[in-house]
């Protein structure tokens, strides 16, 4: 498989530059809050925005080349991009959208998306799963070396979400060309892509797999941003070993990282144990403070305690038959925080 | 009760309204019998009148969509130094009244005006000929097409066009496949109203070509000769330009509509927003 690489490229946008290298030889999500300049790199790799500098190229292939005045336009390009709301062309039917990007290819690519039935309803017609199918089969059809997806789960509601993620991670996993996509929820980055990438305005904070992310978040945005709790406060060296970090409102939370002075503390909410009753166990970091709220994520329940928020499974929470403003005990192990640099 | 009187007075205030709209049309049909209307274009005056007056809209209308719609497509699609004074620009003829405008063209073509030497030289004289009719008629009626067409170049999804290059389409194929059937409905309303407006044109034909039956002498202005000789003739052909306009107004709901249901954004005609 031949590799996406992008070479030192700069965008200049609105309030900051963007300036980005990397490599993507199967999946790459670029996540990142909106406004970070995500799209603006799908947009550059084809070809519809002229970075300033730098150089893009798929193998040997290379679109754009600054030093070299290298330039190809879109049309020139091998680049599938499926756009965020899709961008199906609404006077033509399903047929004629994927006809465009190549004669003759419609019947193969209606199948193999399973919108053969669909072939000559328009745009309008569809739901928003399968306008995602008709924009990928368009977007495959063409033969394209790479595949960009802008916010490909973003336009699709909660409940189609969920199925509509698995169908995608599938279909990426059988492809045998390198495929960028940008979005601005990690869940989504983790679930489709073998590498994540954070972006904050323009460059790039952090990269590694969705669980090198999880497990050392190089700061307090990326740990915030991969779902953590961000605990602020000061550390200090305990004698055992271990640091006591007294955080703004009071609390004392030990952890298993060493660290002095202003400091986050990262703790995931599935790491955090909820309890009725005090609870005996290795756990050093207690927090007794009534539920502030309850939401349910799927099978998942997400209560917000004190300064932090814990998930369980909504079978734990019938289990405890939990209730807002009920006082519990929120737990979580010294060795499942982490310290991070705080500046988010 | 007085909800209902209230009501009444609405009602009987729209009624008044829509009676007064529609009867100098009926008036035109009914002053004489339906035969005797159809007898008067027979009439030579009329006749002339009527091709003098179709051939030069056709032909005006024709160099309208051919120059008019690349020029909206670039000011829809391009921000450049001077846009904006070139989209005010385009605006101007319609609010100049018209004679100013026959002057201001006789002024620039005429044998003593601005280009007049250049195009006497090139043994060309414009004033009081068809083509003078035709650049009369287009000069006052393109900025209706023109701003229709950049409002319909706006409304269309920049996102499709640039889909449809990710996809392989040059950019030429890309304005043919993609942008102008998107913006057909706009473009559509845009030229009936300026047909409508060129069908009509009155002040600026009279002081630039002139009233020379079967040369310069469109309906309109056949209209305003005839009607101290022959007020049935004058009937007849106003009975010709309200068919036409009937035809137009239908034109330009249709293209509306077509450009409601293809954009997603809110297609507009002269800031009126057209959408619900």
């Amino acid at each position: 498989m031949a590799t996406l690489s992008l070479h030192q490229i700069t965008v200049p946008l609105r309030a900051f530059q963007l300036e980005l290298s990397c490599e993507v030889s199967s999946t790459l999500a670029l996540v990142g809050p909106s406004g970070a300049g995500k799209t603006t790199v799908l947009r550059a790799v084809a070809g519809l925005v002229r970075p300033t500098s730098g150089c893009i190229a798929v193998g040997d292939d290379v679109l754009f080349d600054h030093r070299r005045s290298v330039d190809l336009p879109p049309e020139r390009r091998r680049v599938g991009l499926v756009f965020q709301e899709y961008a199906l062309f609404p006077h033509m039917t399903v047929r004629q959208n994927v006809e465009y990007a190549r004669k003759h290819a419609a019947d193969e690519y209606l199948e193999r998306f399973r919108i053969s039935a669909l072939a000559s309803a328009r745009p309008g017609e569809l739901s928003g799963g399968e306008r995602q199918r008709v924009a990928l089969a368009r977007a495959l059809a063409r033969e394209p070396e790479v595949l960009l997806l802008d916010e490909p789960l973003s336009a699709l509601d909660a409940h189609t979400k969920t199925t509509v993620r698995a169908e995608l991670h599938d279909l990426l996993a059988g492809l045998d060309i390198p495929v960028l996509l940008v979005t601005h929820d990690f869940e989504d980055a983790a679930a489709l892509a073998d590498e994540v990438s954070v972006i904050v305005d323009g460059s790039l904070r952090q990269s590694g797999t969705p669980s090198e992310l999880v497990g050392r978040p190089a700061d307090s945005f990326v740990a915030s941003f991969t779902g953590a709790n961000l605990l602020h406060g000061v550390a200090e060296p305990s004698r055992n070993g271990s640091t006591r970090v007294h955080l703004d409102d009071g609390t004392v939370v030990v952890t298993a990282d060493s660290a002095t002075g202003r400091v986050a503390l990262a703790v995931y909410p599935w790491d955090i144990t909820l309890a009725d009753a005090p609870p005996h166990d290795s756990a050093l970091n207690v927090i007794h403070a009534p539920i502030r709220s309850i939401a349910e994520l799927g099978n998942r329940v997400r209560l917000s305690v004190g300064p932090v928020s814990a998930e369980i499974t909504a079978e734990s929470l019938a289990r405890l038959g939990l209730e807002t403003g009920q006082v519990v005990y929120a737990t979580f192990k010294a060795t499942g925080t982490r310290v991070v640099s705080d500046h988010g | 009760m007085r909800l209902t009187a209230l009501a009444l007075a609405y009602f009987a205030a729209a009624l008044l309204a829509l009676a007064f709209l529609l009867l100098p049309i009926v008036a035109i049909f009914a002053h004489t019998t339906p035969a005797h209307l159809v007898d008067q274009l027979s009439n030579p005056v009329v006749r002339d009148a009527f091709i003098v007056s179709l051939k030069t809209s056709v032909i005006a209308q024709l160099l309208i969509i051919v120059f008019g719609t690349p020029a909206a497509f670039l000011l829809a699609s391009r921000r450049f130094p001077g846009h904006s004074f070139a989209v005010t620009l385009v605006e101007l003829p319609l609010v100049l009244p018209p004679a100013v405008a026959g002057i201001g063209l006789l002024a620039a073509f005429g044998r003593m005006g601005l280009l007049g030497s250049t195009f006497d030289a090139l043994g060309i004289s414009l004033p009081f000929t068809q083509t003078a009719v035709t650049l009369a008629v287009t000069y006052v009626a393109s900025p209706l097409y023109i701003r229709q067409a950049i409002a319909a170049f706006e409304a269309t999804d920049p996102n499709l066009a640039a889909a449809s290059r990710t996809l392989g389409a040059s950019r030429a194929r890309t304005f043919f496949r993609v942008i102008l059937p998107l913006a057909r409905g706009g473009l559509i309303a845009g030229l009936a109203l300026s047909f409508a407006r060129g069908l009509g044109e009155f002040g600026a034909t009279i002081m630039f070509a002139g009233s020379l039956q079967k040369v310069t002498q469109t309906l309109p202005l056949a209209i305003y000769a005839e009607f101290d000789r022959n007020f049935d003739a004058t009937l007849a052909m106003s009975g010709v330009l309200v068919l036409f306009s009937i035809v137009l107004l239908a034109g330009l709901h249709i293209g509306l509509t077509w450009q409601r249901s293809a954009s997603t954004r809110s297609p507009s005609l002269f800031g009126l927003s057209s959408s619900s």
